[in-house]
């Protein structure tokens, strides 16, 4: 098992907390809330190690895209970088304003 | 197949295929539901994480406040996709919990009618003696609260109920199965592990399911509903357990007719599932 955290600057509004998936195999579970500050945090722990990169990628590319000022946990179970797409997506979207 | 039973499978929604969640919220009324204990209140597991083990946040137990049929309940679901559903320290605390919150409704003139979502492998190893202790619990809160409400077990598959958490779901009043469920203590791979393949191939589907399937168990009287794998049939025939209420006497009070039904058989003879269902007649409660 891997710890990442990841910090980003984001200005978009999130207007309540969401939650998504399951920590099942090939899934993962997401709980996003809203940060106070203009940034967005992300804390993943995965089960799969050595893609701490994939990982930056991925969630460089969402933020960047949604923009949402998030506290974002990831709990992840093994899930392709497309599944944690779709995860994240899920969430930001329960939780748009 | 015809256009009838075409249309029947369109129109089914699995309840197998949704999360614990999804289960819970299924279940009971639409309308004004409240979960307790929720993922955002972060009370995972202690010990997965240290061990290298990705918790998940509500450490694979959902408790969900509602209604059904418009009277007070509460649904308590197990997910069976985290870890297979094992019971460890909090998951087991939540569901004992739980069902003592319910228990002291009854007992101040408030009943809140208690459904358990089956869906798990028994103890979490990795917890070991704590998730005993705690499957011991969720048992003795069973058995105070079914003094006061029936207390209504599903098993729906696909993991099935297995281990110490099969005899909560035997401590049951009443129990609803599908035909996808599984339920007995020792799980299949378990006894292949154990006995050998000669003894039981677990891979064997058909053959599993033969032994300790849904519907076998409930041939054999050890479920009183077997529906089909629908939202709506089985939160129809939780419904319908509650309506009935508590059996006159609890499979676990029955201790003389079980043993009668293991004295029938013989241990050194081959017995598939259908001698069984000869020999175990589904009596109705």
């Amino acid at each position: 098992m891997e710890v990442f955290e990841f910090e980003y600057p984001a200005s978009g509004a999130v207007a309540r907390r969401a939650h998504a998936g399951v920590v099942a195999s090939g899934d993962l579970e997401v709980l996003l809330e809203p940060s106070p500050d203009g940034r967005a945090r992300v804390r993943v722990r995965t089960s799969v190690d050595g893609y701490r990169e994939v990982w930056a990628n991925v969630l460089e590319r969402f933020i960047a895209r949604w923009g949402g000022a998030a506290s974002i946990e990831i709990n992840d179970f093994g899930a392709t970088p497309g599944v944690v797409s779709l995860r994240l997506q899920q969430a930001a979207e329960e939780g748009a304003p | 197949m015809s256009a009838g039973d075409l249309a029947r499978a369109l129109a089914r929604r699995s309840f197998v295929e949704l999360t614990a969640r999804e289960r819970a919220r299924a279940l009971l009324d639409a309308g004004e539901q409240r979960e307790l204990l929720g993922p955002f209140d972060r009370l995972h597991s202690p010990w997965l994480e240290r061990q290298g083990i990705v918790p998940q946040e509500d450490d694979g137990a959902v408790i969900v406040r509602g209604r059904l049929d418009g009277r007070e309940a509460v649904a308590i679901a197990i997910e069976g996709r985290f870890q297979g559903g094992s019971i460890g320290e909090v998951a087991g605390a939540k569901i004992a919990g739980a069902l003592d919150l319910a228990r002291a409704a009854a007992e101040r003139g408030a009943p809140v009618l208690p459904v358990l979502l089956l869906e798990t492998g028994g103890v979490r190893l990795q917890e070991a003696n704590l998730g005993l202790a705690v499957i011991a619990e969720i048992h003795a809160s069973v058995v105070a609260l079914r003094r006061h409400v029936p207390v209504v077990g599903v098993v729906a598959g696909m993991v099935g109920c297995f281990g110490g958490m099969s005899l909560a779901a035997a401590l049951c009043s009443r129990l609803v199965v599908t035909r996808q469920a599984r339920l007995g203590m020792n799980g299949p791979e378990v006894v292949e592990q154990e006995a050998g393949v000669e003894e039981l191939d677990a891979s064997d589907r058909p053959l599993v399911w033969s032994l300790v399937g849904g519907e076998q168990r409930h041939a054999v009287g050890l479920a009183d509903a077997l529906v089909e794998d629908d939202v709506d049939a089985v939160a129809g025939a939780v419904r319908e357990a509650f309506r009935r209420g508590a059996p006159h006497v609890h499979w676990s009070e029955e201790v003389e007719r079980f043993e009668r039904r293991l004295a029938a058989i013989d241990p050194a003879g081959a017995l598939d599932g259908a001698a069984l269902r000869r020999l175990w007649k589904r009596e109705d409660r």
